[in-house]
């Protein structure tokens, strides 16, 4: 044994990308000849073997229809699919596990809320708070609720970084707000807003928030508590889990109070022609047979980053935004929409001279994935006055040699279109 | 360069997207429409002076990807003079090169220099890029006085959903 001084041997396993990487088979495959760079997470992410493995077992082995029968199987794939919900409640640090509700992703976790809080709850002359940050699935719904109370959708506008206006939204909280909607990170231009102080703000007026999770459940930590939003809503495809499910968690109180969402079986727990009465948290959000298996791949999906640790997470998705900032900025003629100081992995470009369609046509012939349009976003698209951008969006088995790939696939680009 | 992305973003198409022809406003004209592409956000407005059923000026405006830009500029240099009957002709001859399908039977003008465009066969997203023009000529020569949207055409859905 040399008695040369070793390093100190670090206090948690470095982040071993490589490893990681191997998890995901899809990941190995080529693209146009070219080894896969999959830059589109914040679209969906790509699937770990844990997940499919998982949910696999699950047909194979457990498989049946849950809270109906007394047979065994039945019963087995309750107590798993119930697991699954305990699993969610600790991902977010929920108090109970009645406080989640399954649905199919943040989309229906939003529509819940607006048809069912928003509907008991907004009426004529009110006021429903967004940001100009969101996605249209977080405005859509409440232009619908609010063309069909007679409310008014008001809109707190961001600055040219990107960031929510604070003191916009003081201002625009009044007696009339019923409810605030905010993203917890922008998918756009990956802005992650200061959602607990914005909480705070709001609850100051009495009124309850609504975060939409999606981009933010797989990147950072989340602590609904710490929060103390009313709700927090997010999608299993978004973090490495299927597709067809994910978490609306709500405060108990809240969710005692509201009207169910959707009729059907299992929401229930007596029908008579005359009178039903509906069943106990959560189920009677949950209507029908849900996405049994969807959720035992999310809470497998929630062990595996928490295997992780998202923190680690974090950590390495913040080393890729600030590597792939300083890589993306050095280029000539690229612009970097959203430069928050606050941001998640998500870089969002426009390229002097060149249309983002044609940035992600020759980008994919070299195998690499990234995201071109309005990101379901128009209105800030508008506000940078573009039609659209390209997006690279990280997850927690991208490298900075991918970065470099990118960085040399745009020098490409601007090759081809060199005036 | 692969040699694939040479057959999309040939020679004449980079050319026609940097330096498009008859990129310009036309305050006499009269008919006009706009075409829109949620898939790109494209937005661009075709511009005609129609004299009786033949199109005597044509004239193109908007922001939109290489596909399209150049796919206006070309379109607007081989319809002048042309009568709305042979302008539509060309049209489904032009989409038959670039969805693989057959071509339409019967007369109608050749595409000679629109060939160029057969590369995008290989790039299904990209179709409506290169009709989008053409859809919104089409509106022009209707006078249907609207945005045409590639996404009430061909191909599958672009973009109205994801994150």
């Amino acid at each position: 044994m040399s008695t040369a001084t070793r390093p100190a041997p670090p206090a948690r396993p470095a982040y071993d990308v490589e490893r990681l990487r191997r998890d995901f088979p899809i990941l190995s495959r080529r693209v146009h000849g070219k080894p896969l760079v999959y830059l589109d997470n914040a679209a969906t992410t790509h699937k770990p073997s844990a997940v499919l493995g998982t949910v696999r077992t699950f047909y194979e082995h457990s498989y049946a229809n849950i809270h109906r029968g007394v047979h065994e199987l039945s019963v087995e794939a309750s107590e798993i699919y119930e697991k699954a919900r305990e699993r969610a409640r600790a991902f977010v640090n929920a108090a109970e596990a009645r406080e989640i509700v399954f649905v199919r992703g943040t989309t229906e976790g939003i529509n819940l809320v607006a048809q069912t809080y928003g509907r008991a709850n907004v009426g004529r002359g009110d006021e429903v708070l967004i940001t100009a940050l969101e996605h249209h699935s977080n405005i859509v719904p409440w232009q619908i609720l609010c063309e069909e109370k007679g409310a008014r959708l008001k809109i707190v506008p961001i600055d040219e970084r990107g960031q929510v206006r604070i003191d916009e939204l003081e201002k625009l909280l009044s007696e009339k707000t019923r409810i605030l909607a905010v993203s917890h990170v922008s998918n756009a231009l990956g802005t992650a807003n200061p959602v607990g102080r914005i909480v705070a703000l709001a609850h100051a007026r009495g009124v309850p928030v609504i975060v939409d999770g999606a981009q933010a459940a797989p990147r950072i930590p989340v602590d609904v508590r710490e929060l103390d939003c009313d709700f927090y809503t997010f999608s299993g495809h978004k973090m490495y889990a299927p597709t067809g499910i994910g978490v609306l968690y709500a405060k108990a109180k809240l969710l005692e109070a509201m009207p169910p969402y959707q009729g059907g079986g299992d929401m229930i727990s007596s029908v008579t022609f005359e009178k039903t009465t509906y069943n106990i948290l959560p189920f009677k959000f949950e209507a029908g047979t849900p996405n049994i298996a969807g959720a035992v791949g999310l809470a497998a999906a929630m062990d595996y980053l928490g295997a992780i640790g998202m923190d680690a997470v974090e950590a390495h998705e913040d080393d890729l935004l600030s590597y792939a900032t300083a890589r993306l900025s050095a280029i000539e003629g690229l612009t970097i929409l959203g430069t928050a100081e606050h941001k998640a992995a998500v870089v969002s470009f426009t390229l002097e001279g060149v249309h983002p369609h044609d940035i992600g046509t020759v980008l994919d012939r070299e195998g690499i994935a990234v995201r071109t349009g309005h990101h379901c976003a128009q209105p800030v698209m508008d506000f940078f006055k573009v039609p659209a951008t390209a997006r690279a969006s990280f997850g927690l088995y991208n490298t900075r040699e991918e970065v470099d790939a990118l960085a040399r696939g745009i020098e490409k680009v601007q090759e081809m279109f060199r005036p | 360069m692969s040699t694939d992305l040479r057959d999309l973003y040939q020679e004449v198409i980079l050319d026609h997207s940097k330096r498009p022809r008859n990129f310009k406003p036309m305050p006499d004209a009269n008919r006009s429409a706009e075409g829109y592409n949620p898939l790109c956000g494209d937005r661009e407005t075709v511009y005609l002076k129609l004299d009786g059923d033949r199109v005597q000026d044509v004239a193109f405006q908007g922001a939109g990807c290489a596909i399209s830009t150049a796919s206006a500029s070309m379109m607007t240099e081989r319809v002048k003079g042309m009568t709305r009957k042979e302008a539509e002709e060309l049209f489904e001859r032009f989409r038959a090169l670039i969805t693989g399908a057959k071509p339409p039977v019967g007369g109608g003008p050749e595409l000679e220099k629109l060939e160029v465009f057969s590369g995008v066969r290989e790039y299904p997203v990209r179709i409506k890029c290169a009709t989008l023009p053409w859809h919104t000529l089409k509106a022009a020569l209707n006078d249907q006085g609207q945005t045409v949207s590639t996404e009430l055409s061909e191909g599958p859905p672009a973009e109205s959903g994801g994150a």
